[in-house]
């Protein structure tokens, strides 16, 4: 939408811009022709340019309206989650520590993996961000999701890809030399592949605890 | 203080006093130019580098050999650093702004001339110590231009040790030489203008050089503190920026752009000035709505105050500061949009000609109503949180500095020249040299705002390894060759400057026919400025009067304002 | 028909004073309001910093309010002996004028003096920049504060020789005596914002 708003504005005022360059050229409407004195002092003359710029303004919180709300549902209130993940932003790596089978941090059976964020297609999928130096940002083009990583405190999203698929993680907020290395990828599984990467990752648990695994 | 209104004293004599450790504010403004159009040609050159960079990883640069990505990281650095600081405030507002105040106000020199020598020779110690910096062990300054915490905080971080303080020190000292600067415009212009010189009739240039100092003075003092913070992380062992002693980065960020917002109106403000300088003499046309583009200026440069957090949306920072800062970024295209519009409606039903000066002019007008429009995307935070940190951001930001600075501060160099050296340049070259930047200029950035939609994140080393990347690539060749044609289009302008100066023909005093007092006085003028103070009776743009005989009435000329039907 | 628009300047012309108001004072407001924003900022930061980390109460009170307190007294004193010296230096009584512009002299490096009484019993205790965040703001905003003092200083005790002299009081370097006043004034109004927010917080 914004894209059609400020591409009109762009070809009128650079059209305007052109034509009067052409138009105007010294000479072009004659010898002798002389500029049009316009001062732009009276409320008639400057209606020209106050109108267009009152409707920019009123397109432009339109823009802000729409946009609000949207924004709002992403990083406003974190709807209740299926899944959580703890996302550990380092030089020069992503780290992921999934809660495993009990769903709770700091138990024996969490995992931390590097790099891959595996997570179930269709659920919403909150993620925890920290950094363990600089400031990193947590941006995965594909789904649109962007969150500085901010050393000293705990950042929380989330994201709901329902599309299953690889999707690259890039680090967009300068963090050092390994800046352009620092990738990881977020798979998103459909429910099949999902369940059967849960039981490779624990093997054990999800043999005993085939109670858990369908409450997931 | 002594005061220029006590100092009517021959020019001085010797090389030293008349052109080295000169008082004089148009030889000071000169110093600018050059110090800045010298640092230009490192900024340029570190573009250069990145631009090669990015096309052709694998291969060595000509000229400079491999880079690593820690190079890289201190190339882009100093980049930015150089452009913004070293670049666009001495060409903007040390030169331009030194040389036409005074003149275009009808004074004989500053208010505080040495303290005008002091704030050039600050700056010109502030580019040595950052040229220093790129040699010292450990390198220069490695986290961006925007210093960000705590990468720029800890020296284990970026192995960076001796550069950061250095670059810390030359951004106190340019501080420190644009507050001494801006104290001269602010007391230059209140109390030294010529007998009816009123406010109302100040040429435009000189609204938005006041204007752009008042932002400055105002907005540097919290990176002032911000700056200290940093370097007594860095040398006393303090923790504001660094959350192991108890510190928070996002301070670093809140006072950076606190500063840094408004910084960039302080550098656009001048450039816009003289497009609007520069096009009502090549119109033949007053400029459209004189009044409100003064109050468009001032509301621009009080709003720039209250914008700064849309660099700041994802940042960390509470999520419901974003809308309100939505808003205000929102309002702040108000004034610019009528400057633009304003422009637009100047040149429209005027008598064209197309000079050097006018194409720089309106290319400039042309090439910053992309930039503008870009910025709506920006500001707005939804849409920011897939464009933040992208190459979008780059391309926009090129897009309104790029023309404010050059295309402006090229066609003030074409139009002031006359003036500052006595010859006329060569149109024909001049004429090569803008259209070899304009096209040029486009080609290397419309493709880095379509490298940027398709997420590509910047300040990145290589981008090889990024395989969702992989089909734009193309996109960043196409960039580096237009930057080889931007360069080699500057080649006839070095050649215009320099042979100019020896070989141009010389000018008369008013070679374009225009109003404002510094066409009043000699090409170039006297030490003193003007033989008598001249006397201001209209005021600067009326050109095409209806029933005059000329298209142009100096702000001189002694007949009362006539009264015209208002046939509209 | 309307006639070229006159102003104060029309009429009377004098270089340079087109406001009415001397360069130089001028100059020093913008200058002043320039440091306004950068003391603004650090404290800005300090204030909301110590709010949103609980008080700081444990470091705070190892400060020594009763030197601070001392401290504002003898600086407010000097701002006093600063508007005499300048009033004297008006009404034409030279002697008056540079004894008190000595005595603010004298009264500022009493305050550095007392000042530096105070970092060395601090350090002495262990509580350097480095000690939090409360001392990491305390010596930042003091230190800066005090390399202004020096500088006022400085400034002032340029002007005593030059009062002493005699080479003060011709008419446009009399106005420096104002302007080293107002600087003076400024600094002593960044103390008292310093002193309750660092001294009894």
């Amino acid at each position: 939408m914004i894209f059609w708003i400020v591409g009109f504005w762009f070809v009128l005022a650079e059209g305007v811009l052109i034509y009067s360059i052409v138009r105007y050229r010294k000479g072009s409407t004659g010898a002798g022709t002389r500029a049009m004195f316009l001062r732009g002092d009276t409320p008639r003359q400057l209606a020209w340019i106050f109108i267009p710029v009152a409707i920019i303004l009123f397109l432009d919180l339109a823009i802000d309206r729409a946009g609000a709300s949207a924004w709002e549902r992403i990083k406003g209130e974190i709807p209740p989650s299926d899944v959580t993940i703890k996302v550990t932003a380092k030089q020069f790596n992503w780290n992921f520590t999934y809660p495993g089978p009990d769903g709770k941090f700091g138990t024996a059976d969490d995992i931390t993996a590097e790099n891959d964020l595996h997570v179930p297609a269709g659920k919403v999928v909150k993620f925890e961000l920290q950094s363990e130096d600089v400031i990193h940002s947590f941006f995965v083009p594909e789904l649109r999701l962007k969150q500085d990583v901010v050393p000293g405190r705990k950042i929380s999203g989330w994201f709901q890809s329902d599309i299953p698929g690889t999707y690259e993680i890039a680090c967009s907020e300068l963090c050092g030399f390994g800046h352009y290395s620092m990738h990881g990828t977020v798979i998103v599984q459909n429910a099949k592949d999902y369940s059967a990467w849960l039981h490779d990752t624990w093997p054990t648990k999800f043999a005993a605890n085939s109670a858990s695994v369908k409450a997931n | 203080m002594e005061t220029a209104a006590e100092q009517h004293h021959e020019a001085p004599a010797g090389f030293v006093r008349r052109y080295i450790f000169s008082t004089d504010h148009k030889v000071i403004a000169k110093q600018y130019m050059i110090l800045s159009l010298t640092m230009a040609l490192i900024g340029g050159f570190t573009a250069y580098l990145i631009r090669w960079q990015l096309a052709w990883p694998e291969t060595d640069i000509p000229g400079w050999g491999p880079i690593g990505p820690d190079n890289y990281n201190a190339i882009i650095t100093m980049h930015g650093t150089v452009m913004v600081f070293f670049v666009a405030m001495p060409f903007l507002l040390g030169a331009f702004g030194n040389y036409l105040i005074p003149l275009m106000i009808g004074a004989r020199d500053m208010a505080f001339p040495r303290l005008n020598m002091m704030s050039f020779w600050t700056v010109f110690t502030a580019s040595v110590v950052l040229t220093i910096s790129m040699f010292v062990p450990g390198g220069p300054a490695a986290a961006g231009w925007t210093g960000y915490a705590p990468l720029s905080d800890n020296p284990i971080y970026t192995g960076v040790t001796w550069g950061q303080n250095l670059w810390i020190l030359a951004l106190a000292l340019e501080f420190g030489s644009f507050l001494m600067g801006g104290i001269n415009f602010l007391t230059t212009a209140l109390n030294m203008r010529a007998p009816g010189m009123t406010l109302w009739r100040l040429p435009l240039v000189v609204w938005m050089e006041l204007t752009a100092a008042v932002v400055f003075l105002l907005s540097v003092g919290p990176l002032i503190a911000g700056a200290l913070m940093l370097l007594a992380d860095r040398t006393l062992g303090t923790g504001f920026f660094r959350p192991d002693r108890g510190g928070d980065p996002l301070l670093w960020e809140h006072l950076f752009w606190f500063f840094g917002h408004p910084e960039v109106y302080v550098v656009a403000l001048p450039g816009f000035g003289i497009m609007l300088e520069v096009m009502p003499v090549f119109a033949r046309k007053p400029i459209f709505g004189y009044r409100t583009m003064v109050w468009s200026t001032i509301a621009a440069g009080l709003l720039s105050f209250i914008v700064w957090a849309h660099h700041m949306f994802v940042s960390g920072m509470d999520p419901r500061l974003a809308t309100p800062f939505s808003v205000t970024t929102i309002l702040i295209s108000v004034p610019f949009a009528l400057l633009v519009f304003s422009m637009i409606a100047t040149v429209w039903g005027g008598s064209i000609t197309l000079t050097t000066p006018m194409l720089f002019a309106l290319g400039g007008l042309a090439t910053f109503i992309i930039g503008g429009v870009t910025g709506i995307f920006l500001g707005s935070a939804t849409t920011d949180i897939f464009l933040h940190g992208t190459y979008f951001v780059v391309a926009h930001f090129h897009y309104t500095l790029f023309p404010v600075t050059f295309f402006g501060g090229f066609a003030g160099l074409y139009y002031w020249y006359p003036k500052m050296f006595g010859r006329m340049m060569n149109e024909t070259l001049g004429k090569i040299h803008f259209w070899f930047t304009f096209v040029f200029f486009n080609a290397i950035f419309i493709p880095l705002f379509a490298v940027g939609t398709h997420g590509s994140p910047r300040r990145i080393y290589e981008l090889s390894s990024y395989t969702y990347l992989q089909p734009f690539q193309y996109l960043h060749v196409i960039a580096t060759y237009a930057t080889i044609g931007l360069f080699i289009g500057q080649l006839p302008f070095i050649v215009n400057f320099i042979g100019s100066m020896v070989r141009g023909k010389r000018a008369a005093d008013n070679p374009w026919d225009a109003n404002t007092l510094e066409w009043a006085t000699t090409s170039p003028p006297p030490h003193e400025n003007f033989e008598h103070i001249p006397v201001v009776y209209r005021d600067p743009y009326e050109y095409s009067v209806p029933g005059e005989n000329e298209d142009w009435i100096p702000q001189t000329r002694p007949e009362p304002q006539i009264v015209y039907a208002a046939a509209d | 028909m309307s006639v070229g628009i006159e102003t104060a300047s029309h009429k009377a012309y004098t270089e340079g004073e087109t406001t009415g108001i001397p360069m130089g004072k001028i100059g020093i407001w913008w200058f002043l309001a320039s440091e306004v924003m950068v003391f603004g900022g650090l404290i800005g930061a300090y204030v909301l910093f110590r709010i949103a980390n609980g008080g700081w109460a444990d470091q705070a009170e190892h400060v020594n309010w009763r030197l601070g307190a001392i401290n504002t007294l003898v600086l407010v004193t000097s701002s006093l002996t600063m508007i005499l010296a300048l009033s004297a230096g008006r009404s034409g009584r030279h002697q008056r004028a540079a004894n008190f512009l000595l005595a603010t002299v004298l009264l500022g490096l009493t305050f550095l003096g007392i000042k530096g009484v105070e970092y060395s019993r601090e350090i002495a205790e262990g509580f350097t920049p480095a000690s939090g965040m409360f001392w990491s703001f305390y010596f930042l905003m003091t230190g800066l504060h005090g390399i202004h003092v020096i500088g006022g200083i400085v400034f002032n005790a340029t002007l005593y020789i030059a009062a002493v002299r005699g080479t003060l009081w011709s008419e446009h370097h009399e106005d420096r005596l104002e302007f080293a006043g107002l600087y003076w004034h400024f600094v002593d109004v960044v103390w008292i914002f310093l002193f309750p927010l660092l001294y009894l917080a």
